[in-house]
């Protein structure tokens, strides 16, 4: 039986849920036996290839992250959205208290030692969002897994499931939203 | 309390503020602070009021202030749009030298004169884009009101049928004398004969409320008159109010007795405050022929009324949110039971009745309920007064014995190609042609009196759009599935409206549209989403042919989420757009 | 013999005056519920207590109980429509639990763990809230504050205060400091006030006492909101309810992986 191909990626988030999903230990070994990766973070695959899941962590802030989401949507049989972040905005969207005009001028003109204050305009950088959104007002999630970051023992439970060809379930103790 | 008797009614806080927001234009941090001195209320009190109705303002508006209605028959926002420009304003932004401000509010009750308007409270009815033009002229001079030409200030009866209520012609004091003789049992027992109901729209039995009141145990009663016609598409009460007030002050003085109340409140929607000088006048008219005050017409009792006026608030029409605004409060509806016939005004028994009620009530006395009850059908005698307003030759009132069909109503009204009628405002229901052989009657459909026709060249969902539109705008807040509910299914309606929605975001339309009804506190949500709902179920295909066919849209504009960024790095190449 | 209703079968005792709900907590029977408190007078606003009796919907905190109700209230319809109003309320405010002290001790949270819900399902409102620093012990922030208006009776009904109360309308409500600058400072509260520490939420603190209890030892981190739980969440599981009172369940959809 060919293996599962699953995908990653970290939009605006922080990586912990990638550190949390790496938390699993020498379950991973197991996971192998069944799972293959394609884009992700631990192989530095560029583009999400045709999968059977992709795990989304982060909030969408950026063009870029727009971008990526879609392509793992267009790519992945299964989306779930990983974290607090990418389910509801989490600490990124703490910045939608403000305009992205206060934001950008904090950051790059007025803020204590700013040289040469300067907007960054360069066309390699992606424009921001005015406002963090979650990802499923962009896209369509099948599933979410809760947690800032979400236990080890969440991903494991919820990988198996679906390796099972089960309705994934999260036991009461593994849901949280911090 | 009994201020209101004493000092004019210019002590009650809405009262108070609407003098203040007249004066100062606005309703600043220092005048609530000394409002709250003067009147020995809470300063959070004085806020939260100040917050709730929609006329009062923290920012000052314009020396002309003016609110162009947005309902759906008496609202023309391009004529807005056309003053604004006029002008050089924005809309809801004062201009900066003071002049003037331009903003929207629900109906006013003007639909059977076309685009009204409030300015500076006053009423404005029958707009042109000749009419705006001149307007902005005699704005940009500074004018005073009072020179304007007068007949702009005009609002007609508009009286298309007359039937029981309105054909009378009713001698002040007539049905206070002929219960002359009777027991307030026997004054119940004639209007529970007579199978009134309340004409609001809920249909209470009117004779069972008047009962419930009077058997309740307290010392001190109220009978309070509902004249907040804030649903969209209403305005029979406006007709009464203008020209049968003395007939509602008789029906109020009527249920006093029965009730064994001493005051009485006529609670009147700010939009109709061009009238409050004449009712004013009629009130004190009736005490000084003894119809009002001590011993009235040596029958041994006394009663008197006040007025108390609203400021923009849909939800004052719910009777328990009416009596909290009575009692100087934000009109948040309250929890029932206890109903507000056993705790109502300052906690004591309260009747709470629609001015059609009343006046059929005072009917009712003078004339004995046979007269009333043998017209209609076995549920519901007598006759319902309807505004009928939207896309026909004659707008207007028009009463009808119970009974009357749709079709019959559109046919005189002059309807053609009709593609919907909204029976009851936007709180109602929506119906099609197959529904037009439906019958005006609580057992059949049941209204307030809101007709509204929209013919094969109107949008339905623009129609839809606008009611759930008006109930965020309205709805009060209190209790989650309204407040936030009616918001999602605003947001909802606009990703339709907009071309963006897809079969999903109708499923969770109706998803959220369902929960809202079931599960809301008070009326206003039980009946927002109906609309919707509906449109949904009777005109599907209004929403079918605006839908994209792909499983999911985002739920804002990506490339118009990036527009600010644009702008502040000054980039438009093609990574800067989505 | 004392009079009963029925909830959800089982027959409960209550005595003239009773709720439904004081009804239900005198016999360990758990309503979701987040505006009630027993001892301050009921609000019925949260909505999260909604239970359907004799098939009509009410609040349970603000129902009487009367002699023969049947009352349905732990049932998957019910549990449905709850975690839509807990999303709704998640969704209009700022709810960003990784950042909020109060996580693990918030009744928000819990009651969301308890109802199993995953993900805000509505687009997030993000509104811009004010927070008030200004008093030397007791910070208010706005975005967690779910109108609850506990704080509002707290103040009124056990400090014998009117510090706080609920302002404007609709979406736009919030929660008012009754002082002439409208700052907590110039308000009579203190820190020893019920107001000061009955908010369910993250939106009234108490300053210099933050993270004393670390995460994952708090509270809901170690029991659940209700004696009676739910047993596992579905990771995905929409169902349609209350419309027309047929509920439909929607597949989640696994993609035959």
């Amino acid at each position: 039986m060919s293996k599962v191909r699953v995908a990653t990626t970290s939009l605006a988030g922080c990586f912990g849920c990638h550190m949390s999903f790496l938390d699993m230990d020498e379950r991973i070994v197991g996971l192998l036996e069944h799972v293959e990766f394609s884009r992700s973070p631990i192989n530095d695959i560029k583009h999400c290839e045709p999968c059977d899941i992709g795990l989304v962590e982060g909030a969408l802030c950026n063009a870029d992250n727009v971008h990526v989401l879609k392509e793992f949507r267009e790519n992945c049989k299964i989306l779930i959205a990983v974290g607090a972040c990418a389910i509801n905005g989490g600490v990124p969207a703490m910045r939608n208290h403000f305009s992205l005009q206060e934001c950008l001028e904090e950051a790059f003109l007025d803020e204590i030692g700013v040289d040469n204050p300067h907007i960054p305009d360069d066309v390699e950088i992606p424009l921001l969002l005015a406002k963090v959104h979650p990802l499923h007002e962009v896209v369509k999630v099948d599933y979410y897994l809760p947690g800032c970051p979400p236990p080890a023992d969440a991903f494991v439970k919820i990988l198996t499931d679906l390796l099972e060809g089960k309705e994934p379930s999260l036991p009461k103790e593994m849901l949280h939203y911090d | 309390m009994p201020s209101l008797y004493q000092h004019n009614h210019s002590e009650h806080l809405l009262h108070v503020l609407f003098e203040e927001q007249q004066k100062s234009l606005h309703i600043s941090e220092t005048a609530i602070s000394s409002i709250a001195n003067s009147l020995n209320l809470p300063r959070s009190q004085v806020e939260s009021v100040v917050e709730f109705y929609s006329f009062f303002h923290r920012q000052p508006r314009g020396r002309f202030d003016i609110l162009f209605s947005n309902c759906t028959c008496c609202g023309d926002l391009s004529l807005m749009k056309r003053l604004c420009d006029r002008l050089n304003v924005e809309a809801d932004k004062t201009r900066a030298d003071g002049l003037v401000s331009i903003g929207q509010t629900s109906c006013i009750g003007m639909c059977d004169h076309d685009a009204s308007m409030l300015i500076n409270g006053v009423t404005i009815t029958s707009l042109s884009t000749k009419i705006i033009d001149r307007m902005a002229e005699l704005i940009e001079s500074e004018t005073s009101l009072s020179l304007w030409p007068g007949s702009w200030f005009q609002v007609g009866n508009n009286i298309r049928k007359e039937g029981l209520l309105l054909s009378e012609f009713f001698e002040p004091g007539s049905a206070l004398k002929a219960m002359a003789e009777r027991s307030h049992d026997d004054i119940i027992e004639e209007i529970t004969a007579s199978g009134l109901k309340g004409r609001g729209g809920a249909g209470f039995a009117t004779g069972m409320k008047w009962r419930f009141c009077r058997d309740a145990a307290a010392d001190t009663r109220y009978v309070i008159c509902n004249a907040d016609e804030g649903e969209p598409g209403t305005f029979k009460d406006r007709i009464l109010l203008n020209s049968h007030a003395d007939t509602l002050f008789e029906g109020m003085t009527i249920c006093a007795r029965s009730i064994g109340a001493t005051r009485g409140y006529l609670y009147l929607r700010g939009e109709y405050r061009y009238m409050l000088e004449n009712l004013e006048s009629t009130l004190q008219q009736r005490r000084e022929s003894g119809l009002l005050g001590n011993n009235i017409l040596d029958q041994g009792f006394d009663f008197d009324i006040a007025i108390v006026v609203g400021a923009g608030a849909y939800i004052c029409g719910e009777e328990s949110a009416l009596i909290e605004s009575i009692e100087e409060k934000a009109g948040i509806p309250r929890i029932r039971p206890p109903f507000p016939v056993t705790q109502g005004l300052w906690g004591q028994p309260t009747v709470v009745n629609n001015v059609e009620t009343l006046v059929a009530a005072a009917g009712i006395v003078l004339h004995g309920h046979h007269w009333f009850e043998t017209a209609g059908t076995w549920q519901s005698k007598g006759s319902k007064l309807i505004s009928v307003s939207g896309d026909c030759g004659r707008p207007g009132i028009y009463e009808y014995v119970f009974g009357i069909t749709v079709q019959e109503i559109l046919d005189d009204a002059g309807a053609e190609n009709v593609q919907a009628v909204q029976i009851g405002g936007p709180a109602g229901r929506l119906i099609a042609a197959d529904h037009f052989s439906h019958r005006i009657a609580f057992e059949d459909l049941a209204t307030g009196g809101s007709f509204m026709i929209f013919d094969e060249s109107r949008d339905l969902l623009e129609i839809i759009h606008n009611f759930s539109s008006f109930f965020a705008h309205e709805s009060c807040g209190f209790c989650t599935p309204c407040r936030v509910g009616t918001t999602l299914l605003k947001n909802g309606m606009d990703k339709v409206c907009s071309g963006h929605a897809t079969a999903h975001d109708l499923d969770e339309l109706s998803r959220t549209a369902a929960l809202v009804s079931r599960r809301s506190h008070c009326g206003l949500g039980m009946t927002a989403p109906n609309a919707i709902r509906d449109g949904l179920k009777y005109f599907p295909d209004c929403f079918e042919k605006r839908l994209l066919h792909k499983e999911m849209e985002p739920e804002f504009n990506l490339d118009a989420s990036l527009e600010e960024a644009r702008q502040l790095t000054r980039r438009d190449d093609a990574e800067a757009h989505l | 013999m004392s009079k009963t209703i029925k909830i959800d079968g089982i027959e409960v005792p209550f005595e003239t005056g009773q709720t439904i709900m004081d009804a239900a907590l005198a016999a360990d029977i758990y309503i979701p519920h987040l505006c009630h408190k027993p001892g301050l007078s009921p609000h019925g606003s949260c909505k999260l207590c909604t239970v359907d009796v004799n098939g009509r919907a009410v609040s349970a905190c603000t129902m009487p109980a009367e002699a023969g109700q049947e009352i349905d209230n732990n049932t998957p319809e019910l549990n449905e429509v709850r975690k839509s109003i807990t999303q709704m309320l998640f969704v209009e405010g700022n709810h960003l639990c990784p950042s909020c002290e109060k996580s693990g001790d918030c009744t928000l949270q819990a009651v969301a763990y308890h109802l199993g819900m995953l993900d805000g399902h509505y687009p997030q409102f993000y509104p811009r809230r004010e927070v008030d620093a200004s008093h030397p012990t007791l910070v208010l922030d706005r975005d967690r504050c779910i109108m609850c208006e506990l704080c509002v009776r707290a103040s009124r009904e056990c400090d014998g205060k009117d510090v706080f109360a609920i302002s404007g309308r609709g979406t736009s409500r919030q929660l008012i400091v009754n002082s002439e600058t409208g700052k907590l400072a110039d308000s009579d509260i203190e820190p020893d006030d019920m107001a000061a520490h009955i908010c369910p939420v993250g939106a009234i603190l108490i300053k210099d006492h933050g993270y004393e209890v670390p995460i994952g030892r708090r509270t809901f981190d170690l029991h659940s909101v209700a004696e009676t739980d739910l047993e596992e969440v579905i990771l995905k599981k929409t169902v349609h309810h209350d419309q027309d009172d047929e509920s439909v369940e929607k597949e989640g959809g696994v993609y035959g992986v």
